[in-house]
């Protein structure tokens, strides 16, 4: 059923876009001279890494580039319809009513005060559509078309109350409530666990079977290639390349585009296997690990239940999972910040942490602190605004003691073994880039010469290409330290290049462990098997393109 | 919105924990009062006699058998803290009357002031922040203007709008405490520099609220722009406000005082006031006790507006 193909000009047609940025008399040009074509039935993707000008185009096409937007084009048009001089009435029309607009993670780009019901209706009586009852009934069933079963009762829910799943295919629907032919989808699946992609990607297969024409933004070429019919490849907000999924991923013609390709992390190798698993004693050992929390109803609930792990000198131990599955609660007791309810954590051979009641004091700790060392996800909220790169590293010095005229010396070394250059000593970490950053804080770790590394989803935030560097890094340091890492990610493809050994945790359990090599190309659990297709789905970006 | 939807029971235990509470903040302003009010210079006999010239010796005695005031000072305590706890708040000294008719018939206009002085603080800080966060140049400007308004003292803004409205201008009575007119000046003394302040804790978290991908998503919707601002934005940035409310209840009484006597207005500000500085033990341990009551009225009242602006505090306090 195609709704949309009877119009004669029917489509989204940009030529020679350009957007560019002025404040305080300084210019910068995001986008230059950008031209593509969206039809109903059809999607187009704009692909590039953070900075590329991908998302500035999306809201270009909406009107909603700010204020301190300049936006030039030879061509701009909806339908046959320019949009270049439309005013903010006009803009208002359109949006919702004729491109719906998808964000990335419902959890924030619902409101988080209001039920799914009344963004939804909103969306309704933005442009006066129906009376109250047959609103009513619209928003369920849009709920009910995006794939929410019981409607009903959910429709009152918030996007915090409700799964991954669940609230990105509620922010569709809101998308969706006025029926609009064409939708702007940007990042529509990134902050989501593998399996919920899988389930999205086929949701908007369905919507563009349905006649929508899709532009979707993604940093993603591998989740691109499962949708798109074309792709455009941005780079600095310059179109790179662009053509026929099939022809630009077999044969990409730039060497951008290739290098892209070859960052995805499901393409690169995967980690040589270990060699046989070493009799040194393990560094750290954890058994019988279980916590739960008191809930609103005075029942417990288990966020973690009988799990047991040790991690070798020189290995890489990864936990993988999804949101909820108890990785977060484990990498806390093992950090020694929560108390085990069963079980104990020995460290360097001495306890580390204990269920019992007197449990490990911190003061004995704390001599071993320095040894067990963490990684997270986002290092500028761990980096305190004020300081350089120096003094943060100066300060992670402090803590073991080495003495001040030392330091300079060790804080050059420190750089060098990231592979950061001196020039950055006196910058502030907010001016830095994603990877530069994530640089720093693995520098800060190393300072205090850890044993053990916890690398909690170290790559989630970087884009593809710094992703793949940071791993280089973490394995070559490694090599070089004999470090041990426990790699705590959702992100199967990025584990398979780093991880040894291999645990799968769901609801709180592990439901699988063993070598990497092993987990991953023989999967035993249903759950694993579901992990590792999701993750060839999304990951493999040349193997299965769109029929 | 139903702020508790627990089960019963566990609506009846925290219940239980707020009326506890309230129970002990009350005991502690009569025993500060206690100890304030003795620690003060002068004596309370002045007051009961009421100016009349040269008691006897035994009249004194008399008067310092009759309420208490030869017994030793743990004694007076108990009595106070007995009394108190009792419902009896007694007699004015200096007022002669009942201490429940002076709190009658004071309370009403101070309450009906510090209602609408909260209530225009409030219209205030909502329309400026929510109208006048777009554009950088008007940001600024209205920011500025509200950390004016929240350093202005209130005496001086009163004295200042006596002056212009109502000797300069004749539009508004000078003093006065019945009709509407006469709660124009003495409102807007204490809600200006109330709204400022609530204008400025709002102004960061509305600013913030702006930049959330759901402010761009609802834009995307077709929404205006006034829409989204209030309709989105705004409730997110009611919160600190909310708190700042609690609070301000309190300080509103204290500035009373001033404000109160500036209009000549009846009220618990002057009253208080007056009560003090003639050492009327029983008619200032009424007026705190009263405050104590409305302040955690007030915060009770600010616990229930946080779940209904906020839901899932409600769900992360369990």
């Amino acid at each position: 059923m195609n709704a949309f193909s009877d119009t004669s000009q029917s489509g989204l047609s940009v030529k020679n876009l350009s957007v560019t940025f002025s404040s305080g008399g300084v210019s910068h040009i995001a986008v230059h001279s950008l031209s593509f074509s969206l039809t109903p039935g059809e999607v187009v993707a704009l692909v590039g890494e953070s900075g590329s000008g991908k998302t500035v185009t999306a809201r270009a096409l909406l009107g909603l580039s700010g204020p301190h937007a300049q936006i030039t084009a030879d061509h701009l048009s909806l339908n046959g319809r320019s949009l270049l001089a439309n005013t903010e009435q006009q803009w208002r029309k359109i949006r919702g009513a004729e491109i719906g607009f998808i964000l990335q993670d419902a959890l924030v780009a619902l409101d988080p005060l209001r039920s799914i019901g009344t963004e939804i209706t909103e969306a309704l009586t933005a442009h006066k559509w129906g009376t109250k009852n047959t609103r009513e009934d619209r928003v369920l069933q849009l709920l009910t078309q995006a794939g929410i079963p019981l409607a009903k009762e959910r429709v009152h829910l918030r996007a915090d109350q409700l799964s991954g799943g669940l609230r990105q295919r509620a922010l569709i629907a809101s998308a969706l409530a006025m029926n609009p032919p064409f939708l702007i989808a940007d990042e529509p699946t990134t902050a989501l666990d593998p399996s919920v992609q899988v389930q999205i990607l086929e949701l908007l297969k369905q919507l563009r079977a349905a006649g929508h024409g899709i532009l979707i933004i993604s940093h993603d070429l591998g989740f691109v290639s499962r949708l798109a019919d074309r792709v455009i490849v941005m780079h600095h907000g310059h179109m790179i390349e662009e053509g026929r999924t099939a022809d630009l991923l077999s044969a990409p013609r730039h060497s951008y585009t290739r290098r892209l390709l070859d960052a995805e992390p499901g393409r690169r190798p995967p980690r040589p296997p270990a060699l046989a698993r070493q009799t040194a004693l393990p560094l750290l050992e954890a058994h019988n690990l279980s916590f739960s929390i008191k809930q609103q109803d005075g029942t417990r609930k288990h966020i973690v239940q009988d799990i047991s792990l040790s991690l070798f000198p020189g290995r890489t131990l990864a936990l993988i999972g999804e949101s909820g599955s108890g990785k977060t609660s484990t990498a806390r007791m093992i950090m020694g910040f929560q108390k085990p309810e069963t079980g104990f954590i020995d460290f360097l051979g001495e306890p580390w942490s204990r269920s019992e009641k007197a449990g490990v004091p911190e003061s004995a700790r704390r001599g071993r602190r320095p040894r067990l060392a963490a990684i997270y996800q986002d290092p500028l909220s761990s980096f305190d605004p004020r300081w350089t790169v120096q003094t943060i590293l100066d300060d992670a010095l402090s803590v073991i003691h080495v003495p001040k005229q030392e330091r300079m010396t060790r804080i050059r070394a420190l750089l060098d073994q990231v592979r950061l250059p001196d020039t950055l000593l006196s910058k502030n970490p907010l001016l830095l880039s994603g990877g530069q950053r994530q640089r720093v804080a693995i520098a800060r770790t190393l300072a205090v010469e850890p044993s053990v590394i916890l690398c909690d989803e170290p790559v989630s935030a970087l884009d593809v290409s710094v992703q793949a560097q940071i791993l280089d890094l973490l394995d070559d340091l490694q090599k070089r330290l004999r470090l041990s890492y426990l790699f705590i990610s959702h992100d199967l493809n990025v584990v398979r290049n780093i991880a040894d050994d291999l645990i799968v945790m769901q609801h709180g359990r592990i439901i699988e462990s063993g070598t990497a090599q092993d987990v991953l190309t023989h999967p035993r659990h249903p759950f694993t098997q579901e992990l590792v297709a999701a993750a060839h789905l999304i990951g493999d970006a040349t193997s299965s393109l769109p029929s | 919105m139903i702020p508790f939807p627990n089960s019963g029971f566990v609506f009846l235990k925290k219940l239980m924990i707020r009326v506890g509470g309230a129970c002990l903040v009350l005991f502690a302003a009569a025993t500060l009062t206690f100890i304030t009010l003795h620690l003060a210079p002068g004596d309370p006999v002045t007051a009961i006699l009421g100016g009349s010239a040269n008691p006897t010796p035994e009249t004194i005695r008399e008067i310092r058998e009759e309420y208490g005031l030869d017994q030793p000072l743990m004694v007076q305590y108990a009595l106070h803290i007995w009394h108190v706890l009792s419902g009896h708040l007694g007699a004015s000294f200096s007022q002669h009357m009942p201490v429940t008719d002076v709190l009658w018939q004071q309370a009403p206009p101070t309450l009906k002031l510090m209602l609408s002085s909260l209530v225009l603080a409030w219209g205030f800080a909502v329309l400026s922040v929510t109208l006048s966060a777009r554009k950088p140049f008007f940001d600024s400007a209205f920011s500025s203007l509200e950390t004016f308004f929240a350093g202005l003292p209130q005496f001086w803004i009163g004295i200042i709008l006596l002056w212009l409205f109502a000797y300069q201008l004749g539009l508004l009575p000078p003093a006065g405490t019945h009709g509407f007119l006469s709660l124009i000046l003495p409102s807007l003394s204490l809600a200006i520099p109330l709204g400022g302040f609530l204008a400025q804790v709002m102004r960061e978290s509305f600013k913030t609220t702006l930049d959330q991908p759901f402010v761009l998503t609802a834009r995307a919707r077709g929404l205006s722009d006034n829409a989204v601002r209030f309709r989105h934005v705004l409730r997110h940035a009611l919160l600190p406000g909310v708190s700042l409310s609690t609070w301000a209840v309190g300080a509103l009484v204290g500035n009373a005082v001033a404000v109160e006597f500036i209009f000549s207005r009846q009220g618990l500000g002057r009253q208080l006031f007056l009560a003090v500085s003639m050492h009327d033990m029983p008619l200032v341990t009424g007026i705190i006790l009263f405050i104590s009551v409305v302040y955690i009225l007030a915060s009770f009242l600010a616990d229930i507006l946080y779940v209904i602006v906020d839901p899932r505090i409600q769900e992360a306090r369990a």
